[in-house]
């Protein structure tokens, strides 16, 4: 059968290829090789080798965002997975309202990004209103508001994951644990947690990756103020593309370092949590 | 009996009340579309009352402001198109890849793949370029870009969809003489239905709610929801709050509607997506 299929490669192959050569292959590529130029327009790029990646790294706007997006990431990483969890705990063991409740935390993940940030700039700046600060009074504010905005998005998505795997569990497995008699946190942390591992994985994934990505909501919410201190990786780079002229070089190599890392971290993760998964 | 029916009530009213309190920043948004502009930012917790309450007119001024209208159509166009041209080609090209081991197929499966982890930020500049060059920095080139930027993930949902089908049924009906263009299209594409949905959901979500990709492509001369409220901010002065928390509703309106028709298959098809992810 293979044989007769594959006379007919581009009928199937051919638009997606094309498509995928032009707009990620060619630009990739083209990316890698003009962080070590310099270029205003893709035309004029002359070759200056890695000092481009020496002007990123020795930009301090670049180290605050390496370190402000390390920071959230870390803390969205466990405030939505820590309360993602507790909610599909709760929510599968009432039998009453559960649809209803896991399609109302949901719904914040389908508004977009841009949406969410103002919907929290005017809830956020409504309570730091009474102390006579706003969001972008200091990079502290905007870090939380960041927290809280991400939590509130992602939390939903994360639950119905941990719901599902929670659900796949047989039910003898608890009737065992009760009768050995472990207690409701003994359960969770010897059945539950060990049983949905593949679940932990993947949120852990999704929110690691989510983090690091940000860009809608950081522009919309602080767009970095006070003075850049609030912007993200992603904000930091489109800055240097847009916003200063003569760095595009930099802004290039940035971008390389970005996605070096998020390569990394994403690879480093998976390994960890899947090696886990098999052990159990 | 007793005892499990009183627990589930005391959950069931802690959600509705955990729910009220999640759901808030909605509808303070909502509350505040119908306040004068005036009255937003130092009160937004007050309902309205006579001296705040505008009606319509923060609707009104948001509309004219934003061109909202051609806004919405605009996302329309590119999400629907968008959508069924990736549902259509990455089926094909997934199916072909599964089915067919070469090297070639191996290592486009490897480069779709490694795609999918790529920031948008790596190719922002120089894609942004290549559409320039090749002509799609319009609303219906824009298409081709999502094709292109999004396969990866489509295309690695869809193969592992078919890798879980038998062979056999497809090499019955090759055996009956069908040639494999007419076999994928009756036989194989509604087996990938299941799949096609979760694709055509995440696709929904993310090109729907896509900020920067068609703001550098297309510019402000077309804009899309998230450009037309991002606009609203404009690049001095302050912005018109009224304006704002009446187009934040009506952004947020269709997504809810959306929603409650589609929640079943847009909860099955994220959890389908992040079990394959």
């Amino acid at each position: 059968m293979e044989k007769s299929i594959k006379r007919y490669v581009l009928f199937f192959t051919l638009p997606t290829l094309l498509a995928f050569a032009a707009l990620f292959v060619v630009p990739f590529a083209l990316g890698i090789y003009l962080s070590f130029t310099e270029f205003t327009t893709v035309n004029d790029a002359t070759w200056v080798g890695l000092s481009n990646y020496g002007k990123a790294f020795a930009n301090p706007d670049f180290q605050n965002a390496l370190w402000f997006t390390s920071k959230f990431t870390v803390v969205s990483i466990i405030t939505v997975n820590v309360l993602a969890f507790l909610l599909a705990l709760l929510l599968t063991r009432g039998r009453k309202g559960t649809n209803l409740f896991r399609t109302a935390f949901f719904m914040p993940n389908l508004i977009g990004g841009i949406v969410l940030g103002y919907i929290w700039q005017l809830i956020l700046n409504g309570i730091l209103y009474r102390y006579e600060v706003t969001l972008t009074f200091d990079a502290k504010y905007g870090f939380w508001g960041l927290v809280i905005l991400m939590s509130w998005q992602m939390i939903g998505y994360m639950m119905v994951i941990y719901i599902a795997g929670i659900q796949s569990i047989p039910k003898d497995l608890f009737e065992v644990a009760k009768i050995e008699g472990a207690d409701r946190w003994a359960t969770v942390r010897h059945v539950t947690i060990p049983m949905i591992m593949p679940a932990i994985t993947i949120c852990l994934f999704l929110t690691m990756i989510n983090s690091l990505k940000l860009f809608d909501q950081n522009l919309a919410l602080t767009a970095g103020a006070p003075s850049k201190e609030t912007a993200m990786l992603a904000l930091d780079i489109y800055n240097t593309f847009y916003g200063t002229p003569g760095f595009e070089g930099v802004g290039q190599a940035k971008a390389v370092v970005f996605f070096v890392l998020v390569a990394l971290i994403s690879m480093i993760q998976l390994s960890i949590t899947r090696r886990r998964e098999v052990e159990q | 009996m007793q005892r499990e029916t009183v627990r589930d009530n005391t959950i069931f009213v802690l959600f509705l009340v955990l729910m009220a309190v999640f759901l808030s920043p909605i509808l303070i948004v909502l509350m505040n579309s119908f306040k004068g502009k005036f009255f937003i930012s130092d009160a937004p917790f007050k309902l309205p009352d006579s001296t705040t309450y505008v009606g319509l007119e923060n609707y009104i001024s948001g509309l004219e402001k934003t061109g909202f209208l051609n806004a919405f159509g605009m996302s329309l166009l590119i999400t629907v198109l968008s959508v069924l041209v990736i549902v259509w080609f990455t089926s094909m090209t997934a199916w072909y890849i599964t089915r067919v081991k070469t090297g070639f197929t191996k290592s486009l499966y490897f480069a779709f793949v490694f795609s999918m982890i790529v920031p948008f930020q790596m190719v922002m500049f120089t894609m942004t370029k290549v559409a320039n060059v090749l002509h799609l920095d319009n609303p219906l080139g824009i298409v081709i870009i999502y094709l292109g930027f999004g396969a990866g993930l489509s295309v690695f949902l869809y193969s592992g969809f078919v890798k879980s089908i038998p062979v056999e049924i497809e090499e019955a009906v090759m055996m009956d003489g069908g040639n494999p263009r007419q076999m994928f299209f009756r036989v194989v594409f509604p087996i990938l239905k299941p799949i096609a949905i979760t694709v055509a959901i995440l696709n929904v979500m993310w090109i729907w709610n896509d900020y920067l990709l068609p703001y550098l492509v297309i510019g402000t001369e077309y804009k899309t929801i998230p450009i037309a409220i991002q606009y609203l901010r404009g690049g001095y002065g302050s912005i018109d709050m009224g304006a704002m928390m009446a187009m934040l509703t009506l952004a947020i309106v269709p997504v809810v509607i959306f929603y409650l028709f589609c929640q079943r298959y847009i909860i099955e098809g994220v959890v389908a997506g992040a079990v394959k992810g």
